[in-house]
């Protein structure tokens, strides 16, 4: 076990490694960072210029491999470089990336709870009203683009705020600067794009579930439950759903990985700074060390996510176990 | 005292509009076996599942099920819960999938208990463990800490009848409880079952295909027929006169060991029993008449109009029949069978078709990991020998995993072997070139196990049939009369040749087969397990076919298959096998009646005898144990930890089966056994 261990971790660094490398590369060569420090008002020299890029080692006439090797050499020792606007990147990419957890967590687990429910449900429901409602608005959520949902759910809170004449909702930002609102101000802020998140991650594990839980739906273990005096119901749920829920399990264990990333339509349009709106933003002012460092959170997540599905699915899966 | 009555009982799936079960009735008494036997398609299954309330929502059930006096049917499923599993349990077919695979089995058992009884987590465990005591498992405590995966197909089903007979209950539903476990592991686990009932004077309903089973273990029986009792009563009156022509027609088809009929004179002469099977099929819509008498060789005009009830048979205490006729003599209702020419030239007389010596094959286990190291070697095959001549029929036999169909499937490779040499028709297989290797093809054919799965589902019958012609360069517009007669000579209607696959019953998609393999008029016929996923009267047909293209043809046939009664039936010679190695070679009638390994005597001793007179009488002798695994064969003789013989020599005699591995060596004429103390045959 520890050698397999060791083994993993040797070939995910190897991985982390690679793909950290080769975005730095493609990034260093096609973005244009120069572009961000002519384009200031009024037009500072060549060699000032030239100054401040060699500075941030994102000269464009360095060599690419010298820059790459300065900037991979700072990345060991921990040093992610700086933005364009001269700040350390490491502090804000962990300032950025705990924006992003605040804003998504709630929302990820608890529509991954709801999706398994209705889609546990509705299998068990199969092809009756409750089943058909929960398919027709599961599709209507998928087929619907993130940034129209999230609008549709401002324009629904507005209209509730007018009705009732209180600011019940809030969708600027991630509290309002200057006031005194405290815990509670915070977690007005958070109702809509929580209510976003969790409306696409219960349609897409919704779907999952259901289409899980049809498999086990009439399998024999589940008869083999009833026959012991279970009625129905606890069968589906404790012989059924338990067995129907090792691969979601495993499923969400490794989409949590990318939820950091994945959510800049929520982040931009509710106005909160995580890392989805940086890196789409830090490619725009083609800020290479910014891009480059997020890239390579990105790569630790995506393994960390993956070995955090393996342990999932063998903690939930005595099968797997027996199969090392 | 009647524990459990079923009165009338009818059940329609939704969405169909024939009911799968017309007018059951079944009384069991309490401490009795109650057989429900028929074939697939018959309602047996629905029965069972319809008795504890199982069938899928939306399934309509009417009728009564009475048990204790207690109403079941329209009882709400929370009602019924409470039944289940306390007074009225079951025992699933296949037991690899009937335990929660993420739950311990020891585990499931204290569900049973906790739920009805309330007991601690600790009391239920404690037990749970004396539950897999009692149905024979080693290590109680150990394995009850095992998930189902961990254990094997016999293991698995004592675990469900020790969670059957938790909360004493009056009567255990046993649906096919045999039917997906090998020759030896089936013998001890109808053992275990019949003892639990005992044990718990639970009232057993016990559904099965297989005739044999019934009458090892059934007190009565009930036959079923098109969703209705056919014909019941006490299992030697029904067995040794039965009224009804289906039941006659069952027990005539099933293939025996000692190869006698059932009923009348057994026929004498002919090298190979001739079975009787019963024309047709079941009735997809039964009529408004008997649903047998479209079948049915005495039918009467008045069959065709009026559906027959059960009623009592004359002089016979507790046995009724479903039927209009009134018969008197059972051999006489089927037109008795062509028995065959006898073989016209000794044996040793004829040339070799196929020889095969020292036939190795491994495979190479991988894990799961990324890097799929090699975790252990599988000895599939390991060193076999056989030949077989022209005209002859060898059957290989054994159970799972033995080597038998990979030896087959080696030999239709037509290549080198990993060591060893093949030589099939005068041509060893290692020096092939390309063009003989496709002239050879045309003269080795194969018929497999599952019909369906091996024919072309878009293809007619007649394209199927007509396609190893065309790829042996027949013209398209030359093969219309061959493929006429090839499915003639099969016994197919001409009719049928614009049928796909999917529109045939499981015999005719065998027969379609066979007559595909015999299209290029091949010299060696390769067939593995071709009557085992078929119903027992359809078997039969297939059997005779078999044995009657052999003569006819003069065919030679390499037999696979795990039913030493169907090998008695087709075969001429028969190696058993155990481990990838033969343990036992020779005339089949012989090794048959005086086995002279040890291993081929618990094997015929396993397997079923449909008499129930015979069955009882008879010594068992049920080997210990699972089948080890093929990767790890133990050193010395391969059988020694389940030999009965072992046990009994002395600590001098019983070193040599543990240093030395046994070689086949001829302990009468023409037979071989790799024994060290092999029986003394009679010659």
């Amino acid at each position: 076990m520890a050698g397999f261990l060791v083994r993993r971790s040797l070939h995910g660094a190897v991985l982390v490694a690679l793909a950290a490398s080769l975005t730095y590369l493609l990034a260093a060569s096609a973005l244009r960072p120069r572009a961000h420090f002519e384009q200031r008002n009024p037009r500072p020299p060549a060699a000032v210029v030239d100054a401040e890029l060699t500075a941030l080692n994102l000269n464009d006439r360095t060599p690419l491999l010298r820059r790459y090797a300065v900037w991979a050499g700072g990345v060991l020792r921990g040093d992610f470089g700086r933005t364009l606007a001269g700040e350390p990147v490491a502090p804000e990419l962990w300032r950025r990336a705990l924006v992003s957890l605040r804003l998504l967590a709630v929302g990820t687990v608890l529509g991954a709870v709801l999706g398994v429910l209705a889609g546990a449900y509705a299998a068990a429901r199969r092809h009756r009203p409750a089943d058909r409602l929960i398919t027709v608005g599961s599709f209507a959520v998928l087929s619907t683009p993130v940034f129209v949902l999230a609008v549709l759910l401002q324009l629904g809170a507005e209209r509730i705020n007018q009705i009732t004449g209180v600011r019940i909702f809030e969708w600027a930002g991630e509290y309002t600067p200057g006031a005194a609102e405290g815990a509670l101000g915070r977690l007005r802020h958070l109702v809509l794009p929580t209510l976003t998140v969790v409306l696409v991650q219960a349609a897409v594990f919704g779907r999952y579930q259901r289409h899980l839980m049809l498999d086990v739906l009439d399998a024999d273990f589940v008869r083999t439950a009833m026959a012991r005096g279970l009625t129905r119901r606890q069968a589906l749920v404790r012989h059924g759903l338990r067995t129907a829920l090792v691969p979601t399990a495993t499923y969400f264990a490794y989409t949590f990985g990318f939820v950091l990333l994945g959510a800049m339509f929520t982040e931009k349009i509710f106005g909160w700074h995580g890392m989805g709106e940086w890196l789409i933003d830090s490619v725009h002012r083609g800020d290479v060390n910014a891009v480059a460092a997020v890239a390579l959170l990105a790569a630790v997540l995506v393994l960390l996510a993956g070995a955090a599905a393996d342990i999932a699915h063998a903690i939930l899966d005595p099968r797997v176990r027996a199969g090392r | 005292m009647t524990v459990l009555r079923v009165a009338d009982l009818r059940v329609t799936f939704r969405d169909a509009t024939v009911p799968a079960v017309r007018g059951m009735d079944l009384a069991v008494d309490r401490g009795e076996v109650h057989a429900v036997v028929g074939e697939s398609g018959c309602g047996k299954t629905t029965t069972a599942l319809a008795l504890l309330g199982l069938l899928p929502p939306g399934t309509e059930v009417a009728g009564s099920v009475r048990l204790h006096g207690k109403e079941l049917v329209g009882r709400s499923d929370a009602e019924l819960a409470r039944v289940r599993g306390r007074d009225i349990a079951m025992v699933f077919a296949d037991p690899s999938s009937a335990l929660t695979p993420v739950r311990t089995v020891g585990d499931q058992i204290a569900e049973t208990i906790r739920i009805h009884q309330g007991a601690s987590r600790a009391a239920a465990r404690a037990r749970a463990v004396r539950l897999l005591d009692l149905v024979g498992i080693p290590d109680p405590a150990r394995r009850a800490r095992a998930y189902p995966h961990e254990l094997s197909g016999g293991m698995r089903q004592r675990v469900m009848i020790a969670m059957a007979v938790a909360n004493d209950p009056a009567v255990i539903v046993a649906d096919e409880p045999t039917a997906a476990l090998d020759g030896t592991v089936r013998a001890q686990v109808l053992q275990v079952l019949r003892a639990a009932g005992e044990a718990t004077g639970a009232a057993i309903v016990l559904i099965t295909h297989d005739l044999g089973v019934a009458a090892e273990i059934a007190d009565r029986v009930t036959v079923m027929y098109a969703g209705r009792p056919v014909e019941s009563g006490p299992v030697e009156e029904v067995y040794a006169r039965p009224r009804m022509p289906y039941t006659i027609g069952l027990l005539q088809a099933v293939p025996r060991l000692d190869g006698r009929p059932p009923f009348g004179p057994a026929v004498p002469g002919p090298r190979r029993p001739v079975l009787v099977p019963i024309d047709g099929v079941p009735p997809q819509r039964p009529g408004p008449g008997c649903s047998f008498s479209p079948r049915c060789p005495i039918s009467g005009p008045r069959c065709a109009e009026e559906e027959p009830g059960p009623r009592p048979v004359p002089g016979a205490d507790g046995h009724t029949v479903a039927c209009l006729q009134d018969v008197a003599d059972p051999a006489a209702v089927y037109p008795p069978p062509d028995p065959g020419p006898e073989p016209a030239v000794d044996r040793v007389e004829r040339p070799v078709v196929l020889e095969v010596s020292g036939l190795v094959r491994h495979h190479v286990r991988r894990g799961a990991g990324p890097l799929r190291r090699r975790r252990d070697t599988v000895r599939a095959v390991d060193g076999v020998d056989f030949t077989v001549r022209r005209g002859e029929t060898l059957a290989l036999v054994g159970e799972s995993g033995c080597g038998k169909t990979t030896t087959l499937l080696e030999i239709l490779r037509l290549r080198a072997p990993q060591a060893g040499r093949i030589t099939v028709l005068g041509h060893d297989t290692a020096a092939l070139d390309r063009a003989t290797r496709r002239a050879l093809r045309r003269d080795v054919q194969a018929v497999f196990q599952d019909p369906l799965a091996s024919l072309d589902p878009l293809m007619r019958v007649a394209e199927i049939v007509a396609e190893p012609l065309l790829a042996h360069g027949h013209r398209r517009r030359d093969v219309g009369g061959p493929v006429r007669e090839l499915l003639a000579m099969v016994g197919l209607p001409a009719e049928l040749a614009w049928r796909h696959p999917g529109a045939l019953s499981g015999g005719q998609r065998q027969r379609v087969a066979i007559a595909r393999a015999l299209a290029l008029r091949p010299r060696l016929l390769l067939l593995d397990e071709p009557v085992s996923a078929l119903d027992v009267s359809v078997q039969a047909g297939i059997c005779n076919l078999l044995t009657r293209l052999q003569d006819r043809l003069g065919l030679t046939c390499l037999l696979v298959t795990h039913d030493l009664a169907v090998a008695r039936h087709v075969a001429d010679r028969i190696a058993v096998m155990y481990l990838g190695r033969i343990v036992e070679l020779g005339d089949v009638r012989g090794v048959c009646r005086d086995p002279a390994h040890p291993y081929t005597r618990a094997l015929l001793s396993a397997v079923p005898v449909p008499d129930p007179a015979r069955a009882r009488r008879r010594p068992r002798a049920v080997l210990p144990g699972d089948p080890p695994d093929p990767a790890a064969p133990p050193p010395g003789c391969r059988f020694r930890p389940r030999c009965p013989r072992y046990r009994t020599l002395e600590a001098g005699r019983a070193r040599r089966c543990e240093e030395e591995e046994p070689r086949s060596t001829e302990v009468a004429p023409g037979r071989y056994a790799a024994c060290h103390y092999p029986e003394t045959t009679s010659p």
